[in-house]
């Protein structure tokens, strides 16, 4: 690029995360000139490691930040979320879609429902990836779940899984990245289609506020950040772009807005407000192994009933018995087995009537001496989107702390009464559960260290058809601000009690022909029905109808 | 006030910091005159685990910040000291002179709900805590092949031969529930 020069391109996509790196395709498919800007770096297989040292791709492709009541955790690489995810695609319940929070009327827009995101659901399904579960695949600790959950009288489902299980080695390292390209991450469909199509990803490029143009369009500014140290500014420039994409995750999109409002005009009030961190709540038991065997008739094959929570792949069963559209909203939530690595994984853990600290000290090394015989349990429930940000950071979405991942966000988010309940509920489930027969002793993680937590964010600047309440109207266009959309996790209303990312996904496939339109009435010659990034186009000729409406 | 011995000792950083981390996850005394380390647990904990090399790892950002936190803790020590009534102690740093129980008291002062610096000292402790069930400074197989005091504990599992961990194991493959009565052939609920 010459001194003096500006860069221009069709569409700016801020994030290559779901939100990111699904437009991103069918735009470049189309005819688009696409450019996608991610703050992360760019890891493929063979970078992804297995180690918890500082500076190896556990803190490289990973964030942590710290707010005021809400710890958020996400992706922060080139494939986003993707990249760090667990993988489990269950689609969100009928029941969600009607919820209503605490504001009185249904959050989601009219034209969405269960059966109006389903052919969106198979495009996502097609195109990932997403396999059917069985309980050949499901792991000891998911087995484990399962057979308690049974004791119990309660049933328990395999959860279905972007996940090659014919590659997968169950190695449990997935957070930092799967070395074996079984977790089919947007690495390996949607990404490299895009590029295919002439897209351009450009890593280490960090958006920190969009400005507007004369004619209607919007220039992107950015910084670019070392490789190593993130918080070191190496340079920044700025894209002029037709159309914006926000897609930085739940926790930094409606940063970039906020901090954008000066030069954009007033935001609407949703920016930045109603996060939810998707009700999300963590108890773990230590296992009886003796029980293990003598109740639920657990046998390894080699005389070890359990002692196998590091083996796996993350979650692979839940039990879905409360996820019924017939009980009060707020008391409704998933139970699912879960594994976090050592660190993040085990720190909150509490120690089973301690009287004295009960997340350090001797009692905690005690625990962490069983911790093979460790089972997590991840309640999703249906949390009252209480979570707000503050004025934005210097740069970026949170104060650097580490080098890598750690980091103080803005977000303070005190949960209300109605979020409380839904956590004491699922506690107290899980309890029933696990301590029936003495199997397990089983406590929550403490909200005292670092407040709730959240591995997926969502509703920060949501869709909805109340201007009062959403930011984003059906199509995903910023109220008040034409041409800028907004596709990743904030825009999902409100939490779903199940994993997020297939319905991320299916909203992102969703208002890919809303954003054509947008594109075609500023001059861009681009057109929408692009099939699977496989090839594949069943899922093409089930979303026609839509897409056509859409572009008119 | 007369000047504090504390601030002529050449290891008070160490003394101080080897004594929070020592908080976090107790250890055995490395030899009998062992002050930084209380001794009211068997095996390694925080401080033989490497607590003092991951706070001073540049990756964590802590390390600029250490001489100003190990000054304060000093300070906390010594208002936790007199509120009790203990007597000084001019050998090692006030922190490192508190009895076990008054550390923990002291920890769980500075890390509660609502205290004013919650932040930096759940920081210290957070880091102090990875040292012990991460090893955060090594990489993992090196701290494997050491015995690497927490992570031995836990009876981390060892990797293959190219440091990849693989678990052909891994499954009772077998039903072990009923499953949701509105499963769906794709997995999910209706």
């Amino acid at each position: 690029m010459t001194a003096g020069s500006v860069e221009s391109t069709d569409v700016l996509i801020i994030g290559s995360g779901f939100g990111g790196s699904i437009p991103a395709y069918h735009l470049a498919a189309g005819g688009a000139r696409v450019l996608v800007l991610e703050r992360g770096p760019w890891l493929a297989a063979e970078e992804f490691d297995h180690d918890l040292r500082l500076g190896t791709s556990s803190t490289r492709v990973f964030e942590f930040v710290v707010g005021q009541g809400m710890s958020v955790l996400s992706g922060n690489c080139v494939g986003g979320g993707s990249v760090v995810y667990f993988a489990a695609m269950p689609r969100a319940p009928r029941f969600v879609f009607d919820r209503q929070g605490s504001i009185g009327h249904r959050l989601w827009p009219a034209a969405i429902t269960r059966d109006a995101l389903e052919p969106w659901y198979e495009r996502v399904e097609e195109a990932l990836p997403i396999s059917q579960a069985s309980w050949d695949t499901t792991t000891y600790a998911g087995g484990l779940w399962a057979a308690a959950c049974d004791h119990a009288g309660r049933t328990c489902n395999p959860v279905p899984a972007a996940v090659d299980s014919d590659l997968c080695t169950n190695c449990n390292w997935m957070m930092s990245g799967c070395r074996f390209d079984a977790k089919r991450s947007l690495l390996l469909n949607y990404l490299p289609a895009a590029l295919e199509h002439g897209a351009e990803i450009r890593p280490l490029h960090e958006v920190q506020r969009i400005t507007r143009l004369a004619d209607g369009g919007y220039r992107v500014h950015y910084n670019t950040v070392d490789e190593v140290d993130y918080r070191v500014v190496t340079g920044g420039g700025t894209v002029d772009a037709k159309v914006v994409i926000v897609a930085a995750g739940a926790g930094a999109t409606p940063v970039i807005l906020q901090r954008s409002e000066p030069a954009l005009g007033t935001m609407p009030h949703a920016v930045g407000r109603y996060f939810s961190g998707n009700g999300e709540r963590l108890n773990t038991a230590v296992i009886d192994e003796d029980k293990a065997r003598d109740l639920l008739g657990l046998d390894r094959g080699d005389g070890r009933a359990y002692q196998a929570y590091q083996i796996g792949r993350g979650p692979t069963v839940a039990s879905w018995d409360r996820l019924d559209g017939s009980r009060p909203e707020f008391e409704r939530y998933s139970l699912e087995q879960l594994y976090f690595p050592p660190g993040l994984g085990t720190v909150l853990a509490q120690v089973p009537g301690a009287d004295g600290p009960s997340w350090f000290g001797p009692g905690k090394k005690e625990l962490l001496r069983d911790w093979k015989s460790w089972l997590t349990i991840f309640t999703m429930s249906e949390d009252d989107n209480e979570g707000v940000f503050g004025a934005p950071p210097p740069t970026g979405n949170a104060n650097r702390f580490s080098q890598q991942m750690f980091g103080f966000g803005t977000i303070s988010y005190e949960p209300t009464d109605n979020t409380l309940r839904g956590w004491e509920k699922s506690d107290a489930d899980v309890r029933e559960i696990l301590e029936k027969d003495g199997l397990a002793e089983v406590l929550p993680w403490t909200n005292d260290v670092i407040g709730a937590y959240t591995v997926h964010p969502l509703a920060s600047c949501r869709i909805g058809d109340d201007p009062a309440t959403s930011a984003l109207d059906d199509r995903h266009e910023l109220r008040g601000h034409p041409g800028i959309f907004v596709t990743d996790g904030s825009a999902v209303p409100a939490g779903l009690t199940v994993n997020p990312a297939f319905t991320i996904a299916a909203l992102a496939e969703r208002a890919v022909p809303g954003i054509v339109a947008a594109l075609r009435e500023r001059g861009v010659q681009v057109v929408y029905g692009a099939p699977s990034p496989s090839g594949a186009a069943g899922g093409r000729r089930a979303t026609r109808e839509f897409a056509r409406a859409a572009a008119r | 006030m007369e000047e504090s011995s504390v601030e002529r000792a050449p290891d008070v950083r160490t003394l101080t910091l080897e004594a929070f981390a020592d908080t976090v996850i107790p250890g055995e005394k490395r030899w009998p005159g062992d002050r930084a380390i209380a001794g009211v647990s068997t095996g390694g904990g925080s401080v033989q685990a490497g607590a003092l090399a991951v706070l001073e790892m540049p990756e964590g950002g802590m390390a600029p910040a250490l001489d100003d936190v190990v000054a304060a803790l000093n300070i906390h020590a010594e208002h936790h000291r007199d509120r009790v009534g203990l007597p000084t102690d001019e050998e090692v740093p006030p922190f490192t002179a508190l009895p076990w129980a008054d550390r923990t008291a002291v920890l769980n002062v500075l890390t509660a709900v609502g205290h004013p610096e919650k932040e930096l000292w759940t920081g210290l402790a957070l880091f102090c805590y990875m040292a012990f069930d991460t090893g955060a400074h090594l990489p993992t197989t090196e701290a494997l092949a050491e015995g690497h005091p927490g992570l031995t504990l836990m009876r981390f599992e060892t990797p293959d031969a190219d440091g990849l961990w693989r678990f052909p194991d891994y499954s009772y493959r077998r039903p072990l529930s009923k499953l949701h009565p509105d499963t769906l052939e794709n997995g999910s609920l209706k």
